[in-house]
């Protein structure tokens, strides 16, 4: 029982830096990427390649993994961010993008294609998961609360006013895509090493649907928000088995709930903290 | 080969044209991505599947019911889970989650109720050939080609010469001044999603009879999100020739090269054509609205 909740509580984890790290990128800059899947599995699949074949170090593996999420973030990110497209065109581009990805994990030598790469080395540890979630974490806190990542509110409000007060467009954008594309990639590499195989049908678009959901859900422009609404996302589901079949159903009826009735997310603007926990005490006792 | 490969190419590509002009209508009056286009052509094909197999309806009146249904669901889509957002002025990229959102739901219900089994049509239409010059084509191409442009020139007829055409394509150039002017924004975008399901209705029957039946077919919508954006999103005869340019081109690269770059080919295609013509063949130039 004991070993099951970890494994919950480590899967959520896992999501959860997934879920910031596309947080700090369609949260804060409004681009609306629906290809997040390939840096998840581009992440997953040079970490586990490098220990399955290469035996590589562990922790270097997850680094590589990153270190390749944000080349191949590049890619798809220095073309799209410069020809600044529209915020559909953008959509459509990284769903393309993603489709086109899993395509080639299908037919690629090294990743055995869509048979998958079974029995990669069992590595991640939930002590492992939770350090990486606070560490993912603290730095995105800072990015936000950073120059740069005013700038970045600053772009999401309303870019024009922004490029006229001579924020650079794209660097804002490519920067926090990188960040985005790191942290989806270090994710995917926990999770290869958690479930210790992977194949190119777990990063289809549904997964980049899911952590779009959370962020939506949590609340564009939070940190905290998306860190909650994964953890429910994931964990509800875990918990109640019986309602796997129906878990996407309420995905997808929530992200029309709240569009309709609460289009701020649950926690809108807002960061959840010690703070304001103390001023919801405040209120009462007054 | 060549023109083989070409006649093949112009059969899909009649049914992306028609999916694409579908989901063009929807772009060129509220100016988002309809996500949940390709779920409607999905309950479309079932809709047909399950009026010609259960009910024992003949072929016809079975796509004429699946029009019907799709464009009924468009509808409801519409007054479910966009006209809140049209009222309140969100922004494109809430009008997008919330496609996003119906599309997940529909297709997870789908396979939540029905399950996710393939069904086959019955092979009516599939079995028999044309063939003419050395070149043969399929009872079904030919009804999906000639079928796509019937449909097809009938909206562009229905556009251009009714009142509520009228009333679109006034309110696809503004939505605000056309509405001081006595149009009825409501009922007018309602019937743009009528029209567009009805396309859909059509649209998943092909789909259904040349390929399969399964909750997860509207993924093919992509491709027609490819065409609208080639052809220019908006334009309805850029919609057209996306569709089949994107037809065309895949059959050749799944002939001439390899069937599995063929997806790969399509998105760096969309990829590279964004980069170089952003509005596409037909489109009008849009900036964000700011």
């Amino acid at each position: 029982m004991a070993e099951y909740i970890s494994g919950v509580i480590t899967f959520s984890l896992i999501y959860v830096i997934a879920t910031v790290g596309l947080a700090v990128f369609t949260g804060f800059t409004g681009l609306f990427s629906l290809g997040h899947a390939a840096f998840f599995a581009v992440g997953a699949y040079t970490a586990s390649i490098l220990t399955y074949f290469y035996d590589v170090n562990y922790y270097l593996a997850l680094v590589a993994g990153m270190a390749m999420a944000a080349v191949v973030g590049t890619i798809i990110g220095y073309p799209t961010l410069r020809a600044k497209l529209r915020s559909d065109y953008f959509a459509i581009a990284t769903l393309g993008f993603g489709e086109a990805v899993r395509v080639l994990l299908e037919n690629l030598e090294i990743t055995q294609g869509a048979r998958g790469l079974p029995g990669i080395a069992n590595e991640t540890t939930l002590t492992v998961v939770v350090i990486a979630t606070i560490l993912v974490i603290w730095v995105a806190r800072n990015f936000v609360y950073s120059r740069y990542g005013r700038a970045a509110i600053a772009v999401r409000e309303d870019f024009v006013a922004a490029e006229m007060m001579g924020i650079n467009l794209f660097q804002v954008r490519m920067r926090s895509l990188l960040f985005s594309a790191m942290t989806a990639g270090l994710a995917g590499g926990l999770f290869a090493h958690y479930v210790s195989f992977i194949q190119p049908g777990m990063f289809t678009a549904y997964l980049s649907t899911q952590l779009t959901a959370s962020v939506v859900a949590g609340g564009m422009g939070s940190i905290t928000g998306p860190v909650v609404a994964a953890v429910l996302f994931v964990a509800i589901p875990e918990a109640l088995r019986v309602a796997s079949m129906w878990r996407l159903v309420a995905y997808g009826f929530l992200l029309v709930a709240i569009m309709v009735f609460r289009p701020q997310g649950l926690f809108g603007y807002k960061e959840i903290s010690l703070h304001s926990f103390r001023r919801l005490f405040r209120k009462e006792v007054s | 080969m060549f023109i083989q490969t070409l006649v093949t190419g112009l059969a899909i590509g009649g049914i992306y044209a028609l999916m694409a002009v579908g989901y063009s209508l929807v772009f060129s009056i509220l100016n988002f991505s309809n996500f949940a286009y390709g779920s409607i052509i999905m309950l479309g094909a079932y809709i047909g599947y399950y009026l010609l197999m259960e009910m024992g309806v003949p072929v016809y009146l079975a796509i004429g019911g699946s029009i019907a249904g799709a464009a009924l669901l468009c509808l409801l889509n519409e007054r479910l889970a966009y006209s809140t957002l049209r009222k309140r002025n969100a922004p494109s990229l809430y009008f997008m989650i919330s496609a996003m959102g119906t599309s997940i739901f529909l297709e997870n219900f789908v396979y939540a109720t029905i399950g996710s089994r393939f069904y086959a049509f019955p092979e009516v239409l599939t079995q028999q050939n044309f063939s003419f010059g050395g070149v043969s084509i399929g009872m079904l191409d030919v009804f999906a080609i000639v079928f796509s442009f019937i449909a097809i020139y009938g909206l562009h007829y229905f556009l251009q010469n009714s009142r509520t055409g009228i009333a679109i394509r006034a309110a696809s150039y503004d939505m605000q001044v056309s509405q001081l002017n006595g149009v009825n924004i409501a009922r007018t975008i309602g019937w743009v999603f009528l029209l567009a399901g009805a396309l859909a209705g059509i649209s998943g029957m092909f789909l259904g009879m040349k390929y399969m039946v399964y909750p997860t077919m509207g993924w093919i919508t992509n491709k027609a999100y490819i065409a609208a954006v080639i052809g220019g999103l908006g334009s309805l005869p850029g919609a057209v020739v996306g569709g089949l340019l994107l037809g065309v081109l895949e059959t050749f690269v799944s002939a001439y090269v390899s069937s599995v770059v063929r997806d790969v080919f399509s998105f760096s295609l969309l990829v590279v054509l964004l980069l170089v013509l952003p509005t596409g063949l037909f489109g009008k130039f849009l900036e964000e609205k700011v």
